[in-house]
């Protein structure tokens, strides 16, 4: 007999439930409001009274109406067909839902369960299993998705029976296991699990090291992320937080992709929606949105529902990467998740901290960004979940309180600057502010060092470098003018400027010029350091100017051209005869 | 409003403060509307038996034995095409002397749209304002508010746009407005004989404040209504939303609730997002284009109400005044329209992106230049030459008196380059330039 329950009081979208028998934290129920059930979460819990936070509006809810607990947690239904779907905060399918308007109290299921799925079984009777291992696979857009023993399942099992290869729909029993009581369990290749639980199904989780190439050179080159690392973006808005993120989701090197549209714009979520089933991945052949799932819950869907969105992502993200799968997860933007912490506080009339928001507030983003990560699961395959999240600093002032308790929690970040978005500097990520902590790792090193060069990193921090002292004197030529310094000053500061034209700023609408691949980048960041070796000889400052204009602009040439083609080696061709100009042998 | 018969009057309060009053009731449903001694009031909390109510008017004068009753429904709004050409208050009563206006009843504040229905803006507003049409193109379904102090002429330029635009409606939400700026929409409403397109819902500073939080849901749902029942283009006009802000944040003191920054609600985004994301395209063709107007004090855009505005609104526009010719101008380093991606060199002429990027680069090294005079460094004569250029383009183009169309603006801007430069100082394609540079 399951709980129940009627509501005894209404603040906005919290609601006060006196409940007749046992509730639990974070325990779902439903609100009936003439003839719809509103879903609602505890979240606290007074003797008889659950505070509940439900995930839709209460407009009209009166004193007495009924609830009713479920007895579970907020779940997620894990199984193949989760790809390319578009759901809202709580996993329903958007695009099941009826009319242009959303309805309230209107649930959608998450998969389709007359799909037929090839099935291909990998485990075989008498296999020892526990839970997270795989017993079959199916093709799920061209990826293998593994169907694997549910992550409920405590203990050891064994394999009793598997189905052979043929077509299955999602609920049909593909495998038998007998548990320790030697009772037959069947499992079919719909799971359910709670997203506020990590998964835990893998064996350990090293240090990530494997460099994830995004395309982005200033965060490929000069401050990289690693395949389960984690990064984030903070910003003023008007930066360009979201080009970015869009910029690395559809070029990063992951198999999957998921991205959480988390209390932002409904016109940029209908971009993606527009842009991704036209985008061809350039790895498979395919369209990028048949590996993308999104997560929206735009700024005027309910607001309880924004703080489950990020949940719903990263338990999707984990079940991938149960799979042996590289995932990426996106979050835009992680501000309004946190606001979304801080209305419920409120209206807990908890006592506040810095800005109002809830005093918990930096355990729970650390403790979100730690589901991220490298992990070898118990079969010795690897899967990774490398997260990134924006922030949306107030007024663009990055001392409060989300900023400064994601900086703890994240190993990369990537600060945008005002200036550089207002001179269109674009990415306007601040090469000097931003850091990544991978460069740090000595297996990242040693990867990079396997992978790419043994002088890599050296050369990383070369131009990082060139482009700190690029910057301070630019600062002395500003205080004592353009004559009042030596004429090498004006070399110093425009060699910086190269750099910062042809590495760090990057045109993500040009075809070519919007990813980079790593070969590439070498390529490029050996040249400049070149450059920037060399020593040239001017009469004037006013010399400086036009001449390293001309340098650049070669170089532009170049990174709008197709990599070694006849137009890159001609422009790279003529880059050096305006070289040899002013070179002092 | 009309009352029901049998209705249960209640007259006892048990609590009063200057916006709410607490009563003991049942039956009540959360957000549903009551009357006070007259005054439409709204259920924002019930605990128990205990009713609390904001009272839109104002508590002043409320007795502990005020008449309450109850009118079981949330705040509604009577659509028909009736709503066309008229001027009405907070609650959506005639303020023009005119029949009340019988239709659908509609709550306001409605569900959100689906995201996977909406669909991609791609229709271009053109408003005349170069300022606005070249470097910050608009975009039906777009939502984008003028960031401006008090002192400058937002009205003016709101007023103008709305007249220009080609759409089939224009509701404007007036908040707060002064007496004066209401006489001065009507009045030129009125004079462009563009009356039956228009629909204004006014609450102006003679108004208690707490009655504004109103406005842009009653707006919203008639445009809701042309838009998606009548398949129309709806431009909804709302100023000024930081006197709306500044209503929620008295409601939320009143309501005991701990404020966050710049004394600010905390649900201030969400609040304002509801709001701003009622703009959308529609798939059947209809669509509702927000312009509002944020007033900053002293131009300081980090303060909460612009901060959170940015954050959901697709850009912002700025006016400036430039003092090296008299004129207000749309500031085209601060203003952004996000959406223009979406039309510029697609709906608009080839060369639209090029030259506005140009343009404005030009303007920017102009800017340096200015800043070397000022610090008494030489000029170069680049340096006099984008002087020159910049004057021109204020005048010529930046400039809110301009009203020209879209092809006229580029062709003005060639003939800027051509005047003040040569073509490599320019920096566009070499396609573009040759077939758009004047030829001598």
């Amino acid at each position: 007999m399951s709980t129940k329950g009627k509501v005894k009081g209404i603040i906005a979208n919290l609601v006060i439930v006196k409940a007749d028998g046992p509730v639990s934290q974070n325990e779902i129920c439903f609100i009936q409001l003439g003839g719809t059930g509103l879903m609602a979460e505890v979240i606290k819990v007074i003797g008889e009274d659950a505070y509940v936070q439900v995930f839709e509006s209460t407009r009209n809810l009166k004193i007495d109406d009924e609830v009713s607990f479920t007895g579970h947690m907020l779940e997620v239904t894990l199984g193949p067909g989760i790809l390319s779907k578009n759901y809202d905060g709580l996993q329903n399918d958007l695009d099941k839902m009826k009319g242009v308007f959303l309805k309230r109290g209107e649930y959608t299921s998450a998969l389709d369960d007359d799909k037929e799925w090839d099935f291909k079984p990998l485990a075989k009777p008498g296999d020892k299993v526990t839970a997270g291992d795989w017993l079959g696979e199916v093709d799920e857009n061209g990826m293998p998705h593994k169907i694997m023993v549910p992550f409920a399942y405590t203990g050891s099992y064994q394999v009793k029976s598997v189905a052979g290869e043929g077509k299955y729909k999602i609920k049909n029993t593909v495998a038998v296991l007998i548990d320790t009581d030697n009772k037959d369990v069947e499992v079919s290749m719909v799971q359910k699990w709670p997203v506020k639980v990590p998964i835990r199904a893998f064996k350990e989780k090293p240090r990530p090291y494997k460099l994830l190439e995004t395309g982005v050179r200033t965060i490929d080159t000069l401050n990289p992320i690693v395949e389960g690392g984690t990064g984030f973006i903070p910003g003023p808005f008007g930066c360009g937080k979201t080009v970015l993120q869009h910029a690395i989701s559809k070029q990063a090197e992951a198999d999957i992709v998921i991205v959480a549209a988390c209390g932002e714009r409904a016109n940029e979520v209908v971009e993606i929606f527009t842009e991704f089933p036209e985008l061809e991945d350039v790895r498979t052949g395919k369209k990028l949105m048949e590996r993308t799932t999104i997560i929206a819950n735009t700024s005027n869907m309910p607001v309880a529902a924004r703080e489950a969105s990020v949940y719903t992502a990263m338990t999707l993200g984990e079940y991938y990467r149960s799979m042996g799968l590289k995932v990426l997860m996106l979050a835009d933007s992680t501000s309004r998740w946190a606001q979304a912490l801080r209305e419920m506080s409120n209206r807990l009339e908890e006592l506040p901290g810095p800005d109002a928001f809830p005093m918990d507030l930096p355990a729970i983003i650390s403790n979100f960004y730690s589901r991220a990560g490298y992990v070898i699961l118990n079969n010795g395959e690897t899967g990774s979940i490398t997260f990134i999240g924006t922030v949306s600093p107030a007024g663009g002032n990055l001392k409060e309180p989300v900023t400064e308790s994601t900086k703890k929690a994240a190993r990369c970040f990537y600060a945008l600057a005002q200036p550089r978005a207002d001179s269109k500097r674009y990415p306007a990520v601040d090469p000097i502010d931003s850091y990544s902590k991978y460069l740090e790792y000595p297996e990242f090193s040693e990867y990079i060092e396997k992978t790419i060069s043994d002088k890599w990193i050296d050369q990383v921090n070369k131009a990082k470098t060139i482009l700190q002292r690029g910057k301070e004197t630019y600062e002395q030529i500003n205080i004592l003018g353009d004559d009042g310094v030596p004429v090498d000053y004006h070399v110093t500061f425009w060699k910086s400027e190269v750099i910062d034209f042809i590495i760090l700023q990057q045109d993500a609408f040009d075809k070519i010029d919007q990813s980079t691949p790593v070969e590439r980048q070498e390529y490029m960041l050996e040249s400049l350091l070149d450059l920037c070796n060399t020593d040239f000889k001017f009469e004037s400052f006013t010399e400086v100017d036009n001449y390293f204009k001309r340098i650049i602009n070669q170089y532009k040439q170049m990174n709008y051209s197709e990599f070694k083609s006849e137009k890159f080696n001609n422009f790279e061709k003529e880059l050096q005869s305006i070289i040899e100009e002013r070179r002092v042998a | 409003m009309e009352t029901r018969a049998f209705q249960k009057i209640y007259t006892k309060l048990t609590q009063i403060t200057k916006a709410t009053c607490s009563l003991n009731a049942t039956g009540v449903g959360y957000d549903e509307l009551a009357m006070v001694n007259g005054r439409l009031a709204q259920v924002v909390k019930i605990i128990g038996n205990t009713v609390t109510l904001q009272v839109f008017g104002g508590t002043e004068g409320i007795p502990t034995n005020a008449e309450v009753t109850f009118l079981g429904k949330a705040p509604t709004l009577k659509v028909s095409d009736d709503l066309a050409g008229r001027f009405f208050n907070a609650y959506g009563e005639p303020i023009d002397g005119g029949p009340a206006v019988e239709g659908e009843e509609r709550e306001i504040g409605g569900p959100s749209v689906n995201p996977v229905r909406r669909k991609q803006p791609s229709e271009l507003i053109a408003t005349g304002i170069a300022g606005i049409d070249l470097n910050n193109t608009l975009v039906s379904g777009q939502k984008i508010p003028f960031f401006a102090d008090p002192d400058q002429p937002f009205n003016q330029v709101m007023a103008m746009v709305a007249l220009r635009a080609k759409t089939d409606k224009i509701i404007l939400g007036g908040m707060g407005l002064t007496n004066d700026d209401y006489l001065f929409y009507k009045n030129v409403f009125d004079n462009a004989g563009a009356l039956d397109r228009i629909i204004s819902f006014v609450n102006t500073t003679e108004n208690p404040p707490v009655e504004r939080l109103l406005v842009p849901d009653m707006a919203l749902t008639a445009a809701e209504y042309f838009a998606v029942d009548k398949n129309q283009s709806v431009l909804v006009l709302l100023t000024d939303m930081t006197l709306y802000a500044d209503a929620l944040s008295i409601v939320s003191n009143r309501m005991d609730q701990i404020p966050s920054k710049d004394s600010m609600p905390g649900s201030l985004y969400s609040d304002l997002a509801k709001i701003y994301e009622k703009a959308v395209q529609f798939p059947a063709g209809g669509s509702i284009t927000i312009i509002a107007v944020t007033t900053l004090s002293g131009g300081d855009i980090t303060h909460a109400i612009p901060d959170n505005t940015g954050y959901i609104t697709e850009g912002q526009l700025f006016l400036r005044r430039d003092t090296d010719i008299g004129k207000v101008i749309v500031d085209p380093f601060r203003s952004l329209s996000r959406l223009k991606q979406l039309v510029i060199g697609k709906k608009t002429r080839e060369d639209h992106p090029q030259v506005m990027n140009a343009a404005v680069r030009l303007f920017a090294d102009a800017a340096n230049a200015k800043t070397k005079l000022e610090n008494g460094f030489d000029l170069t004569d680049y340096d006099e030459r984008s002087l020159n250029f910049a004057k021109d383009y204020s005048n010529k183009l930046l400039a809110i008196d301009v009203n020209i169309d879209i092809d006229e603006m580029l062709n003005t801007g060639w003939n800027l380059f051509n005047k003040h430069f040569k073509p490599e100082e320019v920096g566009i394609k070499k396609e573009l330039a040759d077939k758009y540079w004047p030829k001598e």
